[in-house]
């Protein structure tokens, strides 16, 4: 197997809240276990996932998401009164709790420590006020032409 | 096959995808080539994950099963 070229997947990720933060992570680390060399892109709101001041308290917005579940028949315009993101971050987390699905730090160490390239997008922190200081141990700071470099030769490519 | 015929066990019970790809992955790359790994899934995906990440990764599904809604597998460290 160790001759052979490895398979690679590269992602964008460019939101910032709580349920977006799971897919490229997820993916990330299920690729890196078949083999799969992995690289994400943190851009725009996405930063905010290797954002270690941040990461831990990522929320979930419930406006104009109309699929959020709700105990209860919900109008989503309602989403704008106070406390209604606070809510939906809470439920969201109940419901990681209940499906035994590891946090967003834990699943962020899974993923650094087998080796996935992260890489946090410098204007974006320049834009934000945000250093590399702030960043996860481990997450690399660089550009557009780093990234396209990496996603040339990847069999994978998603933006998220 | 048995359990018996296993050197190493995992029990992934009650974890969703993708954790138990991700925890027989590790457990299959702290084994010897030649151990035969047994786990035990409750992941209604797990048949289809697990297989799809030993096809990927060169390891051999010995035997599969499934009883009460726990799905097992038989895997050869290559």
């Amino acid at each position: 197997m160790e001759e052979k070229k490895k398979k690679r997947m590269a992602i964008i990720a460019s939101k910032g809240t709580l349920d977006m933060a799971y897919p490229p992570l997820i993916l990330a680390s299920t690729a890196v276990a078949m083999d799969v060399e992995v690289g994400i892109f943190f851009t725009l709101y996405g930063v905010d996932i290797v954002n270690k001041k941040k990461y831990h308290s990522l929320k979930v917005a419930p406006i104009a998401n109309p699929a959020m579940p709700s105990p209860i028949p919900f109008p989503n315009v309602l989403g704008i009164l106070p406390g209604m993101t606070a809510m939906a971050s809470m439920m969201m987390k109940s419901m990681i709790k209940k499906i035994n699905w590891p946090s967003i730090p834990e699943l962020m160490d899974v993923c650094l420590e087998s080796g996935v390239k992260m890489i946090a997008c410098t204007p974006t922190l320049e834009m934000t006020g945000v250093s590399k200081d702030d960043m996860v141990e481990g997450v690399e700071v660089a550009g557009a032409a780093e990234f396209l470099d990496f996603a040339l030769d990847a069999n994978i490519s998603l933006f998220v | 096959m048995d359990k018996s015929e296993a050197n190493v066990f995992l029990d992934a019970k009650g974890l969703n995808c993708p954790m138990p790809v991700l925890k027989t992955k590790k457990a299959l790359d702290s084994m010897q080539p030649g151990q035969i790994l047994f786990v035990e899934a409750t992941d209604k995906g797990a048949k289809a994950d697990i297989s799809a990440m030993l096809k990927r990764t060169g390891n051999e599904l010995l035997d599969a099963g499934e009883k009460d809604n726990v799905f097992t597998f038989f895997i050869k460290k290559v």
